[in-house]
């Protein structure tokens, strides 16, 4: 055990890249920050980036806060809970199908189910848009919650199913002995006890949700229906090469994502390993 | 008697079964059917029509987009670009997220926190990543391409040189995804009893050999796991792509979902990109159903959350 603790060569490389990816990691964020709290024409003047503000200058944060920030806030807020918790209703409701019905078709039907995990979702891009339109939801933030449960079904099907397998049957059995329906089983037992699984989804789900790009830059056009990640990407068409104004806009985006991590931690980190699931 | 009144109540409890089967599944079969099935159905229809996604009129071309597909340099360009990016990010993300999910192993009794630093690239976005690099990478202003002109006779924007810009970009997607891989190899690597490593260590083993002949075999299941998940992402990349470069310069970072969102959108045309979108859902689902096949074992096991 003494002997462990000497450092030999190998663990002195280890330390030194760990120290390296620390800074790795961390620099890019420090810039971001640092640099929102400059002015344009003192990062400009200044001979060197590597300059520490030469005060806190809020004024960027005021200007987009002031501005439309909070409409592209709200809308990624209603897009997201919307849909995270019709996504969780439905796949909680298949996942108990497929984890304790039994019929000929359960597992078929559950292999298609997780099969749709390997489809790749930029190839539904074309139709999806098209649809959206035909009925008439094109450039509303609604156009965006019924793509983003459906992508997310499988892989929310997939770990809920494997979850309620975890929970012992015994429970139900008492329960239909003494004259339960198969609805109210579900209800008033299997979900109370899936809540850690859907704890979890909700974060996973939640995350992709808020930061995806693609299917929100297509299916809506104006302001008044896009999310964040289209707020980063509107900015900096309009700001352009105002630096200090862009890191500002994306230190703010982040921000509810830290936040989240701060009260979450090990909660977080799971819930994005969710991920580890998907092909 | 008392055998016809129990088959007749099985018949009823079989029937009630299917009954709460069908009406539980409905909600979930509604949103695959509407998104998915139909769209993919739907893209196969659209590739053989030349149409601007605008105009009243559509002309049936056949195989007409198909044949201009298979003779598109641009395509095999984006197919090329995405292989490198497999390969680069298979042999960039995966050794690295090894020995980085081993130091945050060793250190993580002393310096718990480390783990927590490494993960911070995941709370941000791959849109809000694109932009902050590309600052980043300015020759001027950003971090990265000041102290890379150190480096160069003439300082110059790594992002906008047709033989820099892909491995530029590879680098960005490197730097998101390392604590990805980092934290899944740190949860293999947690599931090992401790009483292996003991006994290895009173066994003589020292602590690269306790590595490399025990615990690395050990995960070998969850490096397999880890490189398919990456192959097969690195063949969707968009989002960080068309934020730092929308496929430029020249076609240096186009990958076949920037090449496919052009095509149908900022070119607006809609029957041609049906085709670029099929295709490449062609080559991907193969690729994909290749390596589900073969982690069909592991997969089986999965979907477990504790």
């Amino acid at each position: 055990m003494i002997q462990q603790r000497r450092l030999t060569p190998a663990a002195m490389v280890a330390v030194l890249f760990a120290l390296f990816w620390v800074l790795v990691t961390a620099l890019p964020f420090f810039f971001m920050f640092m640099t929102s709290f400059k002015t344009q024409p003192e990062l400009f003047q200044s001979g060197s980036v590597f300059a520490l503000p030469d005060a806190l200058y809020f004024g960027n944060y005021i200007e987009i806060l002031t501005g439309r920030f909070f409409m592209y806030l709200r809308n990624s807020i209603i897009v997201c809970s919307l849909a995270v918790v019709v996504l969780l209703i439905i796949s909680s409701m298949a996942s108990y199908v497929f984890s304790r019905l039994k019929f000929r078709m359960n597992a078929v039907l559950f292999s298609v189910v997780i099969a749709c995990m390997a489809i790749p979702i930029h190839a539904t891009l074309i139709p999806v848009f098209i649809l959206t339109r035909d009925i008439g939801l094109y450039d509303q933030p609604l156009a965006l919650v019924g793509p983003y449960i459906a992508f997310n079904i499988p892989v929310s099907v997939f770990v809920l199913t494997g979850f309620m397998k975890t929970i012992p049957v015994e429970l139900e059995e008492s329960a239909e002995i003494d004259g339960a329906s198969k609805v109210r089983t579900f209800l008033s037992i299997i979900m109370p006890l899936a809540i850690p699984g859907l704890a979890t989804l909700a974060i996973y789900n939640g995350i992709n949700m808020w930061n995806e790009f693609i299917y929100a830059l297509v299916l809506t056009s104006s302001v008044q229906s896009r999310t964040l990640p289209l707020a980063i990407w509107e900015y900096q068409g309009q700001y352009g090469v105002n630096i200090p104004m862009v890191m500002t806009i994306l230190a703010l985006s982040v921000m509810p994502m830290i936040i989240a991590f701060l009260i979450l931690q090990e909660r977080l980190i799971k819930g994005m390993m969710v991920g580890a699931v998907k092909g | 008697m008392i055998g016809g009144k129990s088959t007749t109540l099985d018949a009823r409890r079989k029937h009630s079964t299917a009954t709460i089967a069908a009406v539980f599944l409905l909600p979930v079969a509604f949103f695959l059917f509407v998104y998915l099935f139909r769209s993919i159905f739907h893209m196969f229809q659209l590739s053989g029509y030349s149409w601007s996604g605008i105009s009243r009129t559509r002309d049936f071309i056949g195989w007409g987009n198909w044949q201009r597909l298979l003779n598109d340099q641009n395509f095999f360009n984006a197919i090329g670009n995405n292989l490198i990016m497999v390969f680069a990010c298979l042999a960039i993300q995966i050794p690295v997220g090894l020995l980085l999910a081993y130091i945050v192993d060793w250190a993580n009794r002393r310096f718990k926190s480390l783990k927590l630093v490494y993960f911070l690239p995941l709370l941000m976005s791959a849109v809000a990543i694109g932009f902050l690099f590309k600052q980043l990478y300015d020759a001027r202003f950003g971090l990265i391409g000041v102290m890379l002109g150190w480096f160069m006779d003439i300082p110059f924007n790594v992002l906008s040189n047709e033989q820099t810009a892909l491995w530029a970009v590879i680098a960005v997607i490197c730097w998101q995804f390392i604590p990805f891989y980092m934290l899944y190899f740190f949860a293999g690597l947690t599931t090992i009893p401790e009483e292996l490593y003991e006994a290895s260590i009173i066994d003589g083993a020292k602590r690269h050999q306790y590595i490399f002949r025990v615990s690395l075999p050990l995960i070998s299941g969850v490096i397999k796991n880890a490189s398919i998940l990456c192959l097969v992402g690195s063949l969707k990349y968009f989002d960080l792509i068309y934020v730092m470069t929308e496929g430029g310069p020249a076609g240096a970072t186009e990958l076949m979902a920037t090449y496919m969102y052009k095509t149908a959108f900022t070119q607006m045309r809609m029957g041609y990109g049906a085709t670029v979108s099929s295709g490449m859902f062609i080559i991907i689902t193969i690729i994909s159903l290749a390596t589900f096949k073969i982690m069909s074992m592991n997969f089986r096991r999965g979907g477990k959350i504790t």
